[in-house]
C-alpha cells in the first residue's frame, strides 16, 4: 500500500467538511443501518486511524447513490471515502465472499454473475440482431451497450429484448458488441477494486473506440454513469435508453399503436436522475402510451428514495432488522394505487419486483422497465 | 522641470514585510551608482511622519527634483507621497513608486533573488523618473444634489441625511411605494421593535421632505457624466392614477372586476390583489396604481360597460390616457441602495418548496405573521393558490399548525448553488421568526430549528438567542437534507449530529430561512453605472476594509445590501456612511478629476474607434475634424471621465492616444531597465 492512495485529506477534501450533516441527513439507509457517512468524513482525517476506521461494516451498506454528494453544501463527495475504505478492505483481501465471486468473474468472463462469456449473447439468440466488425467501413448509428444483468439473469433478459422490439419498431440502425462484450465495472469501482476497474476502462475504451458508430446507448443507467463520466478517451458520446427512445417519439420515428389501461408510476433510478439529471425523458416516454394512467410518488426526482441495487449492493446484505427501502417504495405504491411500477434500471427492477413478493402483492403490481411497458403497447 | 535630474530614493523596510526577505541596505548602495541618484536612504516606515519628514528634508536641502520610494503597492500610498512632495514643494507627479513588497518580498521566499528583482524594479524607476513631467490636477464644480436609486431603508437613510444637510435629493424606487423590504417585516431581532412602526415615520419623512424629490413606480434610464455632473433621465411609469388627484380612498380597489385575482408581490404572492391597487396600508405615497398586466381595460380594451374603478373614484383620479413621463435633471453625486432579493428557494428541490403548500420562505412566513398580511397575522395552515369562495359560502376555519420546523442556510454557505457566503441574518431572523410563533401561536406549537452554526455575532444577538431557547425553541444541530410527506405531516429528514442520529423530524410546517442574493435585475444598474461585482455579484466597493461606501466610479456610493448581507443597523450605519462620502464633494463644491489622464493626437488619429469600444468610462468619442479640407473622425478623449487606465494607450495601433506619466517614451524605457527588450 504506498503512502499516496493513503492520503484521504488530500484526495477526498475533507478539511472542506463542516460537519453540516445534509449527507447523514440524506442517507437513505441511515434509517436502516449503522451507516453514518457524516463521521467518516471526521474520522478519516485521522490518515492512523484508516486501517481501523476501515473494518466497520457499515462501510459496506452505502449504495453509492450519490444522495450525499447531491446534498453537500461544500461540493464534497462523502460516498467516495467509503469507497475509499473499501478499497483498504480489497487490497488486504479482506471481502465477502459473495463479492471476491463477482470480482473474479468479472476478471474471468466479463461478467460479475459467474457466466461464461459464451453466453454472453444468448438472450438474442431468437432476434435477428447485427453483430458489430470492429474497424467496420460503414457507419452504424447506434452501439448498444447492454448490461451483465440483462445479458445473463432471465427475469431482466427481457428488458434487453424489449429494447430489440422497440428499436426495430423505429427503424434504428444499430448493432451489439456480442460475446466480446465486457462488465462496464462500475460496481467494481464502487466495491473498491480500483486495479480492476483502470482494467475495464483501458478495455473497454480501446473495445468501443474500435466500431464505427456515432454513438454508444446504454441500457443501464450504472453502465451509461460508468462509460459517460468515469471512461478515459471515449470517442462518441453515450446516451441512456431513455434519451434515445424520447428523441424517436419526439421525431415521430416510433409510433404506440395500442393502448394501456393502467396506473403507472415511475421509480427513479439515482444513477439516472440524482447523478444524472435524468427526469424528463422517462415521464416523456410512460405518458406518450396511449391509456396510461401516470402518478408520481411523492417522493420523486431528486427526492427519489434508492432501491439500494447500487454500490456493490447485489452482493453484499445488509444486517438491519428495518424494511428495505425497496419495500418502503412498493408499500408507497400500493397506496397511491399503482398497478405498475416502472423502472429504468435492471437492479431496480430486480430489487423492487423481489419487494412485491415480500409484500405480497405481486398479483396486483407489476415492476417493469420503461422498454417492457413499452413493447407491450407496440 | 527644468534643469537636470536630482533623484532621491527612499526603500522601505515595511517592518519586516520587506526587510525581512530584502537587503534593503543593499539595494540602496546600488541606488546610490545610478546615474543622477542624488541621495537613497532606507527606512522603517517611509509612510510614518519621520519618513516623510526625510524626504521633504532632502527635497529642501538636497535640491531633489525628483522622488523614487521603493516599498508597497501604488494603490494605498501614492496619494500619500504625492502629498508628501506637494509639501516640500514639488509638483506630485514627479513621484515614482517601485513595487518590492507585493511584487517582490511578499512573492519570493528566495532573500538573494528577491534583493536582485528589488535592485531592478528600482532602477527601472529610477529611469522612469528622469522622464517625469509635471502634471496639473483640473478641478470641476459639483453640482449640489444626489440620485438616490433604491427607497428601503438604506436609501430612504441616505436621502434623509443628505435632504437635512441642506442638498437637494432625488430619490427613484421602482415599486408603488417605498420601503423595500424592511416594510415586509413583523418585528426586528433582537429588539422586537415593529418594523412598520419604526419605518413607515421615515418613510413619511421621504415623502415630505423639502429637499427630496421624490420618484416612485420610476425606473433610472440613462445616466452620463461624470462626478459632480451627471445627466440623469428617468421614467416615471404611468400608474393611469393621477396621483396629485388620489386620496388613497380605496373604494377603486374594492369595485375593481378583477379584485382578489392577481397574487400581491408585497405579500410574497400569499395575498391577493385586484388590478387597481396598493401594495399595503401604509404605503407612501398613498396612493392607488394600475398594473396593466391585469387590468381588463389595459389589455383587452373593454371593462364591461365602462371601467368600475374610473366611474367609482369621485376624484376624478383614474386616467387611462395617462402615459409614462420622461424627466431629465443632473446631479453631482449617486447613491445605489438598490437591495436584494431573497434566494428562490426551487433551487433547493430537496426542500421541495412549490411542491408542498405548507414548506414557506421566511419572507412568506414574516408576511403570514404580520397584522397587514394575508391572514391578518393569524399563523394558519395555508393553501396555496386556493380560489376565492363565493360571498356567503361557509369557510372552514383553517387549521393552526401543532409544530413549525425551521430550516436555517437555505441558499447560503452554499456551493451547489453558487453561494458561497453567509447571509449574516439568518439565524437571527430566525430566532425571531420562533420567538413570534411562540408568542402569537402559543407555547404549545413546538417550534423547531434545524442549525449547522448559530451566528449571533452583533450587538444583543448572543443574549436574544439565550432567550429565544429558553422559551423552549429546540435547536437541533444538523442541516436536514430532504423533506417529505408521511399523511397530513410534512418529515425533515436530517441528522442530530451532536448525537449522530438520523431522524425523521415531524411536523406541519417548514419555514426555510433562505438567504438574500444579488437582485436578479443587477445588470440594469451595472450597464447604467458600470459597477463591478465581487465573486458573489454583490456590487463591489472601492476598498474592502477603508472604501466600503464608495465605488471605483467616482461620484458613485454604495449602501445597504447591494455591497453584501447586512442586517438593518449595518445598512442605516452604511447608508449614513455613504451620505456623508457623498456630501463631501457637494459640500466643498469642486472636486479635483485624474490628471495621469489620456489624450489624443489628433494630426496621425486614424479614427479606427478602438479605443471608443475598449474604454471602460465611456470617456472617448469619435469626432469629425477638417483635415486639410478633408473631414475626418478622430478620437477624442473627456478627460473629466478619463481614470486613466491606459487600456486606450496600450492598445492604439498608431500610437495616437498616449496617457500622461505612461506616455510611450517615458514607460520604454522603464521596461528595458527590467531587462525587456
Amino acid at each position: 500500500m504506498c503512502a499516496e492512495e493513503l492520503d484521504f485529506v488530500e484526495k477526498y477534501d475533507l478539511l472542506g467538511c463542516i460537519q453540516c450533516g445534509r449527507c447523514t441527513g440524506g442517507c437513505p439507509v441511515a434509517l436502516r443501518t449503522d451507516l453514518r457517512v457524516r463521521c467518516f468524513m471526521y474520522d478519516t482525517q485521522n490518515e492512523e486511524r484508516l486501517e481501523e476506521i476501515s473494518e466497520k461494516p457499515e462501510i459496506w451498506d452505502c449504495t453509492t447513490c450519490y444522495t450525499c454528494a447531491a446534498r453537500c453544501p461544500k461540493g464534497l463527495e462523502p460516498l467516495e471515502v467509503l469507497i475509499g475504505l473499501r478499497s483498504l478492505q480489497i487490497e488486504e483481501g479482506k471481502v465477502q465472499p459473495t463479492v471476491r465471486d463477482a470480482l473474479e468473474s468479472i476478471f474471468k468472463d466479463g461478467n460479475p454473475w459467474g457466466s461464461p462469456r459464451a453466453k454472453r449473447l444468448d438472450w438474442a439468440s431468437d432476434l435477428d440482431v447485427k453483430v458489430l466488425e470492429p474497424e467496420a467501413e460503414e457507419t452504424t448509428d447506434v452501439l448498444l451497450f447492454i448490461c451483465c444483468t440483462d445479458c445473463y439473469d432471465p427475469r431482466v433478459m427481457k428488458v434487453a429484448q424489449a429494447l430489440i422490439k422497440v428499436l426495430n419498431a423505429a427503424g434504428v440502425d444499430y448493432g451489439l458488441i456480442g460475446e466480446d462484450e465486457s462488465c462496464c465495472g462500475s460496481e467494481v469501482r464502487r466495491l473498491g477494486e480500483e486495479g480492476l476497474f483502470e482494467m475495464c476502462d483501458e478495455e473497454n475504451v480501446e473495445l468501443l473506440n474500435s466500431f464505427n458508430v456515432n454513438r454508444i446507448v446504454a441500457i443501464s443507467p450504472h453502465c451509461y454513469n460508468t462509460l459517460k463520466k468515469e471512461y478515459h478517451g471515449l470517442k462518441v458520446p453515450v446516451l441512456h435508453y431513455t434519451e434515445l427512445v424520447a428523441e424517436l417519439l419526439e421525431e415521430g420515428k416510433l409510433e404506440i399503436p395500442k393502448e394501456i389501461a393502467k396506473v403507472v408510476t415511475y421509480h427513479d433510478p439515482c444513477f439516472l436522475g440524482k447523478q444524472n439529471d435524468i427526469y424528463d425523458e422517462p415521464r416523456y416516454i410512460i405518458t406518450r402510451i396511449p391509456g396510461v394512467e401516470f402518478k408520481e410518488f411523492d417522493r420523486c426526482r431528486e427526492r427519489s428514495l434508492c432501491c439500494e441495487g447500487g454500490g456493490g449492493k447485489m452482493w453484499v446484505e445488509s444486517e438491519s432488522k428495518e424494511e428495505r427501502l425497496a419495500e418502503i417504495r412498493i408499500e408507497d405504491a400500493k397506496e397511491m394505487g399503482a398497478q405498475v411500477v416502472a423502472v429504468a434500471c435492471p437492479f431496480c427492477l430486480l430489487t423492487l419486483e423481489d419487494a412485491t413478493k415480500v409484500k405480497g402483492v405481486e398479483e396486483e403490481m407489476q415492476v417493469m422497465d420503461i422498454l417492457e411497458l413499452l413493447a407491450e403497447a407496440l | 522641470m527644468n534643469g537636470k535630474p536630482r533623484i532621491g530614493v527612499y526603500v522601505c523596510h515595511c517592518g519586516t514585510n520587506i526587510a525581512g526577505t530584502v537587503d534593503v541596505e543593499e539595494v540602496v548602495k546600488f541606488a546610490e551608482t545610478l546615474p543622477d541618484v542624488t541621495v537613497a536612504r532606507n527606512y522603517s516606515y517611509m509612510c510614518s511622519d519621520p519618513g516623510q519628514a526625510l524626504i521633504v528634508d532632502d527635497i529642501e536641502k538636497a535640491g531633489l527634483n525628483r522622488v523614487v520610494v521603493a516599498s508597497c503597492s501604488p494603490r494605498m500610498h501614492e496619494p500619500t507621497f504625492r502629498k508628501t512632495l506637494l509639501s516640500g514643494g514639488l509638483n506630485p507627479y514627479f513621484l515614482e513608486m517601485a513595487n518590492i513588497r507585493e511584487q517582490c518580498s511578499w512573492v519570493h521566499p528566495d532573500p538573494i533573488a528577491a534583493t536582485e528583482k528589488a535592485k531592478r524594479l528600482v532602477e527601472a524607476a529610477v529611469v522612469k523618473s528622469r522622464r517625469l513631467e509635471p502634471l496639473d490636477a483640473k478641478e470641476v464644480d459639483v453640482e449640489p444634489s444626489c440620485l438616490i436609486i433604491g427607497a428601503g431603508i438604506a436609501g430612504i437613510q441616505s436621502a434623509l441625511d443628505i435632504a437635512d444637510a441642506g442638498f437637494k435629493v432625488y430619490l427613484v424606487e421602482k415599486e408603488p411605494s417605498v420601503g423595500g423590504h424592511m416594510i415586509q417585516l413583523d418585528k426586528t431581532f433582537p429588539t422586537l421593535d415593529c418594523s412598520a412602526c419604526i419605518m413607515t415615520p421615515k418613510m413619511v419623512d421621504v415623502a415630505n421632505h423639502p429637499n427630496i424629490e421624490l420618484m416612485t413606480y420610476s425606473q433610472v434610464e440613462e445616466i452620463g457624466g461624470y462626478i459632480g455632473n451627471f445627466d440623469i433621465k428617468v421614467r416615471k411609469k404611468s400608474r393611469f392614477v393621477d396621483i396629485d388627484k388620489c386620496t388613497g380612498c380605496g373604494i377603486c380597489a374594492e369595485e375593481c372586476r378583477m379584485a382578489g385575482r392577481f397574487p400581491n408581490e408585497f405579500d410574497e404572492n400569499m395575498g391577493m390583489r385586484g388590478a387597481i391597487y396598493m401594495p399595503f396600508p401604509q404605503a407612501v405615497p398613498a396612493k392607488y396604481t394600475i398594473d396593466k398586466e391585469s387590468c381588463l381595460f389595459l389589455t383587452k380594451g373593454k371593462c364591461g360597460e365602462s371601467p368600475k374603478c374610473k366611474d367609482a373614484c369621485q376624484a376624478g383620479a383614474v386616467n387611462f390616457d395617462l402615459e409614462d413621463e420622461i424627466v431629465e435633471f443632473k446631479v453631482g453625486t449617486i447613491i445605489v441602495a438598490t437591495g436584494y432579493d431573497v434566494f428562490d428557494a426551487r433551487l433547493k428541490p430537496e426542500y421541495a418548496y412549490g411542491v408542498y403548500d405548507n414548506v414557506l420562505t421566511a419572507l412568506e412566513f414574516e408576511r403570514l405573521v404580520n397584522a397587514s398580511g394575508p391572514t391578518g397575522g393569524k399563523v394558519t395552515m395555508i393553501e396555496r393558490g386556493k380560489k376565492k369562495k363565493k360571498k356567503g359560502a361557509e369557510e372552514e376555519a383553517p387549521k393552526v399548525p401543532e409544530s413549525i420546523t425551521f430550516i436555517q442556510c437555505v441558499g447560503s454557505r452554499d456551493k451547489s448553488v453558487g453561494n458561497e457566503y453567509c447571509s449574516r441574518v439568518c439565524c437571527m431572523y430566525t430566532a425571531k421568526l420562533a420567538h413570534l410563533v411562540k408568542d402569537k401561536v402559543g407555547h404549545d406549537c413546538e417550534v423547531t430549528v434545524f442549525y449547522m452554526d448559530v451566528r449571533a455575532f452583533g450587538k444583543g444577538f448572543e443574549e436574544f438567542y439565550d432567550r429565544v431557547r429558553r422559551e423552549g425553541v429546540k435547536y437541533i444541530r444538523g442541516n436536514p437534507s430532504e423533506i417529505y410527506k408521511k399523511g397530513d405531516k410534512l418529515i425533515v429528514k436530517a441528522e442530530d449530529t451532536l448525537t449522530s442520529t438520523p431522524l425523521e423530524h415531524e411536523t406541519d410546517m417548514v419555514v426555510l430561512s433562505v438567504g438574500l442574493v444579488p437582485r436578479r435585475d443587477n445588470r440594469e444598474i451595472i450597464d447604467l453605472l458600470k459597477l463591478s461585482q465581487t465573486s458573489d455579484l454583490f456590487y463591489m466597493e472601492a476598498h474592502p476594509k477603508l472604501r466600503p461606501v464608495d465605488t471605483a466610479s467616482d461620484g458613485v456610493y454604495l449602501a445597504g445590501v447591494c455591497q453584501g448581507p447586512k442586517d438593518i443597523p449595518d445598512a442605516v450605519a452604511q447608508a449614513k456612511g455613504a451620505a456623508s462620502a457623498a456630501m463631501i464633494p457637494m459640500a466643498s463644491g469642486k472636486v479635483k478629476v485624474e490628471a495621469q489622464t489620456s489624450f489624443v493626437n489628433e494630426d496621425t488619429c486614424r479614427g479606427c474607434g478602438f479605443c471608443v469600444e475598449l474604454c471602460p468610462y465611456t470617456a472617448i468619442e469619435l469626432v469629425e475634424v477638417n483635415r486639410m479640407g478633408w473631414p475626418v473622425k478622430v478620437a477624442r478623449v473627456n478627460e473629466a471621465l478619463c481614470k486613466g487606465c491606459g487600456a486606450c494607450a496600450a492598445a492604439c495601433l498608431s500610437g495616437s492616444i498616449q496617457q500622461r506619466s505612461f506616455k510611450d517614451w517615458q514607460l520604454l524605457p522603464q521596461i528595458e531597465a527590467l531587462g525587456v527588450k
